[in-house]
């Protein structure tokens, strides 16, 4: 068990191409971190290069305290699961498993033992002698699993290791991989493009974009705090909605109708001129019937006519189309190529509201919605930065 | 995946088919087989059956010194040719697969050209040049122009080979403890050992079926190959045809052939990748 330091790590390809620039982390000994992003944002050249499988352009990495820049990988005492399992397809369970104590030549029992250990934790023991071509999906991702933990390594490298299964083993492996890292206590670095595994499975999430970290935190803290668009846009399911706004007469104007402005998010905007993105999170809208009104004077209503309801059983999705301009920052774009909705034709921008169940709000009906001011996030489209975080912490905007 | 008609009007009209092609590729060969065995009176009688069975040709043949030592030569060219070009195939071909480096695509350009050359055109230059180095009628003279075409041959389809080869279970192996050194051997080697036999097999038919070099670049039994020492068999006297002769020769020289691919034949199966990943 280590700790990983990566300082001002930084990849560049020959062709000139800055895959990752200045990486600074500190992972602690036994923490599971989680590089999450959309593809192409330089996870898994992050993870590639902890590795020792693609070479470090500039910058330090530690491990356990000692400089590993030039260490070959099997010198690094680190432990890789890949996407696609990777497993030798000429050897069977047993031996894909006991091919890292044979090349650190432990002897015949102990291999066999630890072979036999790994296998009854992750239910494998009835499946040693077969080979890989006749394991279902989720056994194959086991056996890779069970290879990484095997000889008891420094640290775990998991590159996206459940994405090749179908969604609801994906749901079922997701508990067995955050089990077995408690229970084994070892540092875990973890690469996925799928935020809600990164949302349930880190100790910590370290948000990427184009080679640069964009915010590292737990995954509540991202979630509640964002420090610029694309961390707001890319955490939460469904994703916040993005709303065009201007400021006037200290009000703040956007489609949805004018939000009083409070005296700090005043000053903050005073060095912002221009356009601004209003941000606000599904589950900040209520049906206005349902708001008790000792809690109605902390937001505004708007009423509007429901497109389409979304029961889901515990709660609703109520969608609004919004009228007027669609919040346009390159951010929100990349996020939007990423997901492939860039090319969907929409007028006006969608609005995703999440109402309790107890709504009566029917599809064609106009409905009365309450927003929670205090949750409401301001952007600056230029910068993508969050105007609303105040020492690392968000007020909503009558703050 | 394609629907495949099972329907028994579809199989019995595959079957038909299957089996014309397979008389019209074994007549010939089974005609020869059958000269081969046939005395010298009655090898112009046009039965496919001899009429009387006889092993005078094979006899004969393996008391002449010419076909012993033509098939000796015929071997020993060939297996080091095959070795040579092997070897070399398989470097050429794991660092075509696994990595980039500049002059890549000409490299594969110009074993491209080399396998289309046609050989006929090289024939009379090279003929002047083994005989002024002294290469000329040697095994070296021949073994040297099969390795220059078997090489294209071999880094064709071992680069295919190694491209099947999933790259993460070499990154796998390294990230386990391996060496590069171990990681190939350990894991890639025996991934691809059926591509190298297929290719090896391949190699060795090319070098042994050839006619045109061994005809031109020998003119003794030192280095004469079998495919060109067959069309030096003379009969008893003038008047009498070779033709039982050259046919069990013909014969002696195919059974190496078919034995190599009876016996790697469930070496040379596809798939054994299966099950390394995602599949």
């Amino acid at each position: 068990m280590a700790d990983i330091v990566l300082d001002k790590v930084t990849k560049a390809f020959p062709d000139g191409t800055l895959a990752v620039q200045g990486f600074n982390l500190e992972i602690a000994d036994g923490e599971f971190v989680i590089l999450v992003g959309p593809s192409g944002c330089g996870k898994s050249t992050t993870l590639n290069m902890i590795a020792g499988l693609e070479d470090i352009t500039s910058g330090e990495l530690r491990i356990d305290g000692k400089l590993v820049n030039d260490k070959a990988p099997r010198d690094r005492d680190i432990a890789m699961v890949f996407q696609s399992y990777a497993l030798y397809p000429n050897m069977t369970v047993r031996e894909n498993m006991a091919f890292p104590l044979k090349l650190a030549k432990m002897s015949k029992e102990e291999i066999d033992r630890k072979v036999d250990e790994a296998a009854k934790v992750l239910e494998l023991t009835a499946l040693l002698d077969r080979k890989p071509a006749n394991l279902s999906g989720g056994q194959r991702q086991r056996v890779a699993m069970g290879r990484a933990i095997v000889r008891s390594p420094k640290a775990f490298l998991m590159d996206e290791p459940l994405s090749n299964l179908d969604a609801k083993l994906r749901v079922q492996m997701r508990t067995v991989v955050s089990r077995l890292q408690r229970r084994l206590g070892t540092t875990t670095v973890y690469v996925t493009h799928d935020q809600t595994e990164a949302m349930t499975l880190g100790d910590r999430v370290v948000i990427m974009r184009a080679g640069a970290i964009q915010q590292v935190g737990e995954p509540q803290e991202l979630y509640d705090y964002p420090n610029n668009l694309f961390v707001a846009g890319f955490i939460g399911s469904p994703s916040m909605n993005f709303l065009v706004a201007s400021v006037s007469d200290g009000k703040l104007r956007t489609a949805l109708g004018d939000f009083p402005l409070g005296k700090r998010v005043r000053g903050a905007l005073d060095s912002t001129a221009g356009d601004l993105i209003v941000g606000i999170r599904p589950e900040h809208f209520e049906d206005a019937s349902l708001i008790e009104d000792s809690i109605r004077q902390r937001g505004v209503e708007f009423e509007a006519p429901a497109d389409l309801v979304e029961s889901m059983g515990s709660d609703k999705y109520v969608y609004f189309t919004v009228e007027g301009e669609k919040a346009s920052a390159a951010e929100l774009e990349e996020l939007a190529a990423d997901v492939g909705s860039s090319d969907l034709p929409a007028s006006g921008s969608n609005l995703v509201c999440r109402f309790s169940a107890e709504s009566r709000v029917k599809e064609g009906d106009t409905a009365r919605v309450w927003i929670n001011l205090d949750k409401i996030h301001l952007f600056d489209p230029s910068t993508g930065r969050n105007i609303t975080l105040h020492e690392g912490r968000a007020s909503g905007v009558t703050a | 995946m394609a629907v495949i008609d099972q329907s028994a009007g579809a199989r019995w009209r595959w079957s038909v088919l299957d089996l014309v092609v397979i008389v019209f590729a074994l007549i010939p060969v089974l005609w020869i087989a059958s000269l081969s065995f046939k005395t010298p009176a009655t090898i112009t009688d046009g039965n496919f059956i001899p009429r009387e069975w006889t092993l005078e040709n094979y006899r004969n043949i393996f008391n002449t010194d010419q076909f012993v030592r033509a098939l000796i030569n015929s071997i020993g060219i060939g297996l080091i040719s095959t070795l040579v070009a092997v070897v070399l195939g398989t470097m050429a071909a794991y660092a075509i697969a696994r990595l980039d480096f500049p002059g890549k695509g000409l490299l594969i350009g110009i074993s491209l050209l080399i396998a289309m050359f046609p050989q006929v055109s090289l024939v009379s230059p090279l003929f002047e040049i083994e005989r002024s180095i002294g290469l000329f009628d040697t095994w070296p003279g021949l073994i040297l122009p099969y390795i220059t075409f078997g090489l294209p041959l071999a880094i064709y389809t071992l680069s295919a080979f190694f491209r099947q080869i999933p790259w993460d279970l070499e990154k796998a192996a390294k990230m386990d403890g391996a060496t590069q050194g171990q990681a190939f051997r350990r894991v890639i080697a025996p991934l691809a050992a059926p591509g190298v036999v297929t290719t090896a097999i391949l190699v060795f038919i090319f070098c042994w079926n050839d006619f045109l070099f061994a005809i031109s670049l020998t003119s003794t039994e030192r280095s004469r190959t079998v495919p060109a020492a067959l069309s030096f068999f003379q009969g008893a006297s003038q008047f009498e045809d070779p033709t039982g002769a050259i046919s069990a020769a013909a014969v002696i020289i195919t059974i190496p052939i078919i034995l190599f691919v009876l016996f790697f034949q469930r070496r040379i199966v596809s798939g054994l990748t299966s099950g390394a990943v995602k599949g």
